[in-house]
Protein backbone atom coordinates (compact mmCIF):
# COMPACT_ATOMS: atom_id res chain seq x y z
CA UNK A 1 0.00 0.00 0.00
CA UNK A 2 3.11 2.46 0.87
CA UNK A 3 4.28 1.43 -2.30
CA UNK A 4 1.25 2.42 -4.87
CA UNK A 5 1.52 5.83 -4.02
CA UNK A 6 4.92 6.77 -3.02
CA UNK A 7 6.95 6.30 -6.63
CA UNK A 8 4.31 9.27 -8.09
CA UNK A 9 5.18 11.54 -5.21
CA UNK A 10 8.72 11.05 -5.91
CA UNK A 11 8.59 11.34 -9.72
CA UNK A 12 6.37 14.78 -9.10
CA UNK A 13 9.38 15.78 -7.02
CA UNK A 14 11.59 15.38 -9.15
CA UNK A 15 9.08 17.03 -12.51
CA UNK A 16 8.81 20.62 -10.15
CA UNK A 17 12.68 20.63 -9.07
CA UNK A 18 14.18 20.54 -12.59
CA UNK A 19 10.80 22.73 -13.65
CA UNK A 20 11.93 25.28 -11.02
CA UNK A 21 15.96 25.25 -12.04
CA UNK A 22 15.14 25.51 -15.95
CA UNK A 23 12.70 28.30 -15.83
CA UNK A 24 13.75 32.01 -17.02
CA UNK A 25 11.74 33.84 -15.04
CA UNK A 26 12.57 33.79 -11.43
CA UNK A 27 9.03 34.58 -9.69
CA UNK A 28 7.86 31.63 -12.00
CA UNK A 29 10.16 29.69 -10.15
CA UNK A 30 8.83 30.87 -6.97
CA UNK A 31 5.67 29.34 -7.60
CA UNK A 32 7.25 25.88 -8.77
CA UNK A 33 8.87 25.81 -5.55
CA UNK A 34 5.72 26.21 -3.88
CA UNK A 35 4.27 23.27 -5.87
CA UNK A 36 8.17 21.22 -4.81
CA UNK A 37 7.57 21.87 -1.47
CA UNK A 38 3.58 21.06 -1.32
CA UNK A 39 4.96 17.68 -2.56
CA UNK A 40 7.50 17.01 -0.10
CA UNK A 41 4.75 17.68 2.86
CA UNK A 42 2.67 15.32 0.84
CA UNK A 43 5.97 13.00 0.88
CA UNK A 44 5.64 13.10 4.61
CA UNK A 45 2.17 12.81 5.66
CA UNK A 46 2.65 10.03 3.63
CA UNK A 47 5.27 7.74 5.56
CA UNK A 48 3.50 9.45 8.50
CA UNK A 49 5.94 11.83 9.91
CA UNK A 50 2.83 14.47 10.38
CA UNK A 51 5.13 17.05 12.52
CA UNK A 52 7.30 17.28 9.83
CA UNK A 53 4.73 17.63 6.80
CA UNK A 54 3.25 20.54 8.81
CA UNK A 55 6.27 21.91 9.15
CA UNK A 56 6.95 21.45 5.75
CA UNK A 57 3.47 22.82 4.84
CA UNK A 58 4.11 26.41 6.76
CA UNK A 59 7.45 27.24 5.78
CA UNK A 60 8.23 25.60 2.58
CA UNK A 61 4.70 26.67 1.19
CA UNK A 62 3.89 29.80 3.46
CA UNK A 63 7.07 31.50 4.30
CA UNK A 64 9.91 31.06 2.24
CA UNK A 65 7.55 32.10 -0.37
CA UNK A 66 7.35 35.51 0.94
CA UNK A 67 10.84 35.55 1.77
CA UNK A 68 11.46 34.85 -1.98
CA UNK A 69 9.07 37.48 -3.18
CA UNK A 70 10.73 40.00 -0.44
CA UNK A 71 14.26 39.23 -2.63
CA UNK A 72 12.85 39.70 -5.83
CA UNK A 73 11.10 42.81 -5.06
CA UNK A 74 15.13 44.24 -4.32
CA UNK A 75 16.68 42.73 -7.00
CA UNK A 76 16.37 41.74 -10.91
CA UNK A 77 13.12 39.75 -11.58
CA UNK A 78 15.55 37.93 -14.94
CA UNK A 79 17.70 35.09 -14.65
CA UNK A 80 20.93 36.26 -15.16
CA UNK A 81 22.83 33.06 -14.98
CA UNK A 82 26.74 32.67 -15.73
CA UNK A 83 27.68 30.54 -18.05
CA UNK A 84 29.38 27.98 -15.92
CA UNK A 85 32.46 25.44 -17.04
CA UNK A 86 31.78 22.13 -17.44
CA UNK A 87 32.47 19.47 -14.30
CA UNK A 88 35.41 18.32 -13.72
CA UNK A 89 35.38 14.31 -15.38
CA UNK A 90 36.73 13.11 -11.74
CA UNK A 91 33.37 14.48 -10.18
CA UNK A 92 30.90 12.72 -13.19
CA UNK A 93 32.80 9.47 -12.60
CA UNK A 94 32.97 9.24 -8.56
CA UNK A 95 29.81 11.39 -7.34
CA UNK A 96 27.39 8.65 -9.13
CA UNK A 97 29.56 6.16 -8.01
CA UNK A 98 29.39 7.56 -4.21
CA UNK A 99 25.56 7.62 -5.06
CA UNK A 100 25.62 3.89 -5.59
CA UNK A 101 27.80 2.97 -2.75
CA UNK A 102 25.09 4.83 -0.37
CA UNK A 103 22.33 3.16 -1.84
CA UNK A 104 24.09 -0.23 -1.32
CA UNK A 105 24.71 0.70 2.49
CA UNK A 106 20.61 1.98 2.50
CA UNK A 107 19.58 -1.76 2.00
CA UNK A 108 21.32 -3.06 5.22
CA UNK A 109 18.85 -0.15 7.02
CA UNK A 110 15.95 -2.09 8.90
CA UNK A 111 13.12 -1.90 6.83
CA UNK A 112 10.55 1.58 7.01
CA UNK A 113 8.10 1.02 10.31
CA UNK A 114 10.26 -2.11 11.39
CA UNK A 115 9.23 -3.47 14.52
CA UNK A 116 12.29 -5.61 15.34
CA UNK A 117 14.46 -2.23 14.31
CA UNK A 118 17.46 -1.76 17.12
CA UNK A 119 15.82 1.64 17.69
CA UNK A 120 11.65 0.24 17.78
CA UNK A 121 13.56 -2.41 20.40
CA UNK A 122 16.54 -0.73 22.51
CA UNK A 123 16.02 3.35 22.53
CA UNK A 124 12.06 3.94 22.24
CA UNK A 125 10.66 1.52 25.22
CA UNK A 126 13.79 3.38 27.83
CA UNK A 127 12.77 6.76 26.89
CA UNK A 128 8.80 5.68 27.57
CA UNK A 129 9.20 4.14 30.52
CA UNK A 130 11.98 6.06 32.10
CA UNK A 131 11.41 9.67 31.00
CA UNK A 132 8.86 10.44 33.47
CA UNK A 133 10.58 9.08 36.50
CA UNK A 134 13.84 11.06 35.13
CA UNK A 135 12.80 14.23 34.35
CA UNK A 136 9.39 14.83 35.66
CA UNK A 137 7.68 16.17 32.16
CA UNK A 138 4.94 13.94 31.26
CA UNK A 139 5.50 14.93 27.44
CA UNK A 140 8.37 12.34 26.09
CA UNK A 141 9.41 14.28 23.32
CA UNK A 142 9.88 17.43 24.97
CA UNK A 143 11.69 16.00 27.52
CA UNK A 144 14.33 14.06 25.07
CA UNK A 145 14.99 17.52 23.74
CA UNK A 146 15.20 19.83 26.70
CA UNK A 147 16.71 17.04 29.20
CA UNK A 148 18.06 14.28 27.55
CA UNK A 149 19.57 15.84 24.32
CA UNK A 150 19.99 19.49 25.98
CA UNK A 151 22.73 20.11 25.04
CA UNK A 152 22.49 19.29 21.49
CA UNK A 153 19.63 21.86 21.83
CA UNK A 154 21.76 24.41 23.66
CA UNK A 155 24.67 23.99 20.70
CA UNK A 156 21.46 24.53 17.72
CA UNK A 157 20.34 27.54 19.44
CA UNK A 158 23.74 29.17 19.77
CA UNK A 159 24.13 28.29 15.81
CA UNK A 160 20.99 30.04 14.86
CA UNK A 161 21.57 33.03 17.65
CA UNK A 162 25.40 33.25 15.38
CA UNK A 163 23.83 33.38 11.93
CA UNK A 164 21.06 35.45 12.76
CA UNK A 165 23.76 37.94 14.26
CA UNK A 166 26.26 37.46 11.23
CA UNK A 167 22.77 38.26 9.10
CA UNK A 168 22.22 41.67 10.61
CA UNK A 169 25.93 42.28 10.22
CA UNK A 170 25.63 41.80 6.81
CA UNK A 171 22.79 43.16 5.48
CA UNK A 172 22.80 47.03 7.92
CA UNK A 173 22.76 49.88 6.33
CA UNK A 174 25.42 52.53 7.12
CA UNK A 175 23.65 55.41 8.70
CA UNK A 176 26.61 57.88 6.95
CA UNK B 1 -9.90 0.24 -0.79
CA UNK B 2 -12.53 3.55 -2.41
CA UNK B 3 -10.10 6.04 -0.50
CA UNK B 4 -7.37 4.81 -2.17
CA UNK B 5 -9.41 5.20 -5.59
CA UNK B 6 -10.45 9.16 -4.16
CA UNK B 7 -6.62 9.76 -3.86
CA UNK B 8 -5.35 8.72 -7.30
CA UNK B 9 -8.43 10.92 -8.42
CA UNK B 10 -7.15 14.03 -6.67
CA UNK B 11 -3.45 12.82 -7.54
CA UNK B 12 -4.47 12.97 -11.06
CA UNK B 13 -6.30 16.17 -10.90
CA UNK B 14 -3.32 17.42 -9.88
CA UNK B 15 -0.79 16.38 -12.16
CA UNK B 16 -3.34 18.29 -14.75
CA UNK B 17 -2.85 21.34 -12.81
CA UNK B 18 0.78 20.83 -12.39
CA UNK B 19 1.06 20.54 -16.10
CA UNK B 20 -0.47 24.20 -16.24
CA UNK B 21 2.55 25.50 -13.80
CA UNK B 22 5.21 24.19 -15.09
CA UNK B 23 4.24 24.65 -18.63
CA UNK B 24 2.30 27.53 -18.10
CA UNK B 25 3.37 30.49 -20.89
CA UNK B 26 2.59 33.33 -18.69
CA UNK B 27 3.22 33.93 -14.61
CA UNK B 28 -0.66 34.36 -14.35
CA UNK B 29 -1.15 30.76 -15.48
CA UNK B 30 1.28 29.40 -13.22
CA UNK B 31 -0.64 31.48 -10.61
CA UNK B 32 -3.81 30.19 -11.08
CA UNK B 33 -2.30 26.65 -11.35
CA UNK B 34 -0.73 26.89 -7.60
CA UNK B 35 -3.85 27.97 -6.44
CA UNK B 36 -5.85 25.04 -8.06
CA UNK B 37 -3.32 22.70 -6.23
CA UNK B 38 -3.52 23.89 -3.14
CA UNK B 39 -7.10 23.97 -2.77
CA UNK B 40 -6.75 20.31 -3.74
CA UNK B 41 -3.99 19.70 -1.86
CA UNK B 42 -6.26 20.82 1.61
CA UNK B 43 -8.60 18.06 0.53
CA UNK B 44 -5.91 15.31 -0.41
CA UNK B 45 -4.22 15.87 3.04
CA UNK B 46 -7.58 15.13 4.93
CA UNK B 47 -7.90 12.11 2.42
CA UNK B 48 -4.79 10.86 3.63
CA UNK B 49 -5.50 11.41 7.47
CA UNK B 50 -8.36 9.21 7.10
CA UNK B 51 -6.54 6.63 5.56
CA UNK B 52 -4.54 6.69 8.50
CA UNK B 53 -7.40 6.73 11.04
CA UNK B 54 -5.65 10.20 12.46
CA UNK B 55 -7.52 12.86 10.92
CA UNK B 56 -7.58 15.46 13.83
CA UNK B 57 -3.61 15.66 13.20
CA UNK B 58 -3.98 16.13 9.32
CA UNK B 59 -7.15 18.35 9.82
CA UNK B 60 -4.43 20.53 11.51
CA UNK B 61 -1.91 20.28 8.84
CA UNK B 62 -4.26 21.33 6.19
CA UNK B 63 -5.42 23.95 8.55
CA UNK B 64 -2.34 25.55 8.48
CA UNK B 65 -1.59 24.86 4.40
CA UNK B 66 -4.80 26.47 3.63
CA UNK B 67 -3.52 30.10 5.74
CA UNK B 68 -0.28 30.18 5.01
CA UNK B 69 -0.80 29.39 0.98
CA UNK B 70 -3.24 32.63 1.47
CA UNK B 71 -0.76 35.03 2.62
CA UNK B 72 1.90 33.74 -0.25
CA UNK B 73 -0.37 34.20 -2.72
CA UNK B 74 -1.21 37.28 -1.19
CA UNK B 75 2.34 38.18 -1.44
CA UNK B 76 2.77 36.86 -4.94
CA UNK B 77 -0.50 39.12 -6.18
CA UNK B 78 1.20 42.47 -4.22
CA UNK B 79 4.41 41.91 -5.29
CA UNK B 80 2.65 41.59 -9.16
CA UNK B 81 0.92 44.87 -8.82
CA UNK B 82 3.95 46.48 -7.38
CA UNK B 83 6.50 45.64 -10.78
CA UNK B 84 3.39 45.91 -12.80
CA UNK B 85 3.03 49.66 -11.93
CA UNK B 86 6.38 50.62 -11.59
Amino acid sequence: MTYSFELPLLALLILTAGGAIIVKELISAVLILGAYSFFLALVWAWLGAADVAFVEAVVGAGLATVFFLLTLSQTSPEDTRIRRPPPPIIAVIALPLLGLLLLYAANDLPAFGDPGAPASVHVSPHYIENSLADTRTPNVVTSVLMDYRVLDTLIETVVVFTSGIACWLLLRRDTE
Amino acid sequence: MSLLIVLDVIAILIVMYLYRVVRGPTVFDRLLGLNGISTKAIILLVVIGTVYERVEMFVDISTGYALLNLVGVLAITKYLTQRWRA
